[in-house]
């Protein structure tokens, strides 16, 4: 089998909801459901509305993703 | 599972034996559809992405996904992958051998010796409580302390009710990562080891992936089951 890495897009995020999910705008326009990574979790890094944020994708579900980074800024 | 499994080691077993000098790919690939018509089972790679045939014949500097032709004549001291699946009653088998056409020289008998050997080490790994990537760092290891390389591009992976699943399981890399290994897990592992240097390139058909050095590679599978003692090799018949 082919080795698929996960896609890694860039996006803003939109909406926080509870359980420490996101809405985040793609660049595309899509918005997606993102859960954010346990390393950024334990390392307390917060994200608000506005933030610009790292997403990885599944190739099979392009409606979820992963936050893995918040830009500084 | 065993069923679909069962069957593609009969079929390889069978094409095994039919390889021969002056056989060309594409009789073993009609080989292979006529065996698997006649077991009712479904060859898993026909169609899978775009593929066009039910078996990948990869020879010599072809790692994998090498294409069924009619003008690629089996010579003597060639070697070929084998790869093929099956689906039946809606599970999956995978599995792949590497063999000789003829006599073979010294060196690529003992590519091949070593590369299924590396999948017994990797095989030797799939109990209770390992961890995914212990699989991973044994076929390394065993093959680099062989002074052979591992080819970073494909990945073994996990098998079911698709052909391909969840987890992705690399040829390389740190023991003691990924998922921790439990009773009723399946896993096809597949290590693709070169004689020379471990980049590949994939030609302009989209699929046939050769060695970039043009040397030898090969390529064993197993589908694999955790079970709660020795893994439970599947599709060794």
């Amino acid at each position: 089998m082919a080795k698929e890495d996960v896609i890694e897009v860039e996006g803003i995020v939109v909406e926080t909801l509870p359980n420490a999910m996101f809405r985040v705008e793609l660049p595309n326009g899509h918005r997606i459901l993102a859960h954010i990574s346990g390393k950024m979790r334990m390392h307390f890094i917060r994200i608000l509305p506005g933030d610009k944020v790292t997403v990885e994708l599944s190739p099979y579900d392009l409606s979820r993703g992963r936050i893995t980074y918040r830009s500084k800024s | 599972m065993r069923k679909a499994c069962l069957i593609v080691a009969e079929i390889l077993k069978r094409l095994e034996e039919h390889v021969q000098p002056g056989v060309t790919t594409w009789d073993l690939n009609a080989l292979s559809e006529d065996l698997a018509a006649r077991q009712k089972a479904k060859p898993a790679f026909k169609g899978y992405h775009g593929y066009p045939f039910a078996l990948c014949t990869s020879v010599n500097a072809e790692v994998v996904h090498g294409m069924p032709s009619k003008h690629r004549q089996l010579k003597e001291g060639d070697i070929i992958s084998i790869d093929f699946g099956v689906m039946i009653d809606g599970y999956y088998g995978d599995a792949a051998v590497t063999v000789p056409v003829g006599s073979v020289s010294e060196e690529a008998r003992e590519l091949c010796r070593v590369t299924e050997d590396a999948l017994y080490e990797g095989i030797r790994q799939v109990q209770p409580k390992h961890r995914l990537s212990d699989i991973s760092h044994a076929i390394q290891e065993y093959v680099e302390a062989r002074g052979f390389s591992v080819v970073r591009e494909f990945v073994g992976h996990g098998i079911g009710q698709q052909l391909h699943e969840s987890p992705q399981i690399p040829n390389y890399g740190p023991a003691g990562k990924g998922v921790v290994l439990k009773p009723g897990m399946v896993f096809a592992i597949e290590p693709m080891i070169n004689q020379g240097r471990a980049e590949v390139e994939i030609l302009d058909d989209q699929w046939t992936a050769v060695t970039i050095d043009k040397k030898l590679s090969a390529h064993f599978e197993h589908t694999v089951a955790v079970t709660e003692n020795e893994p439970d090799i599947l599709t060794k018949g």
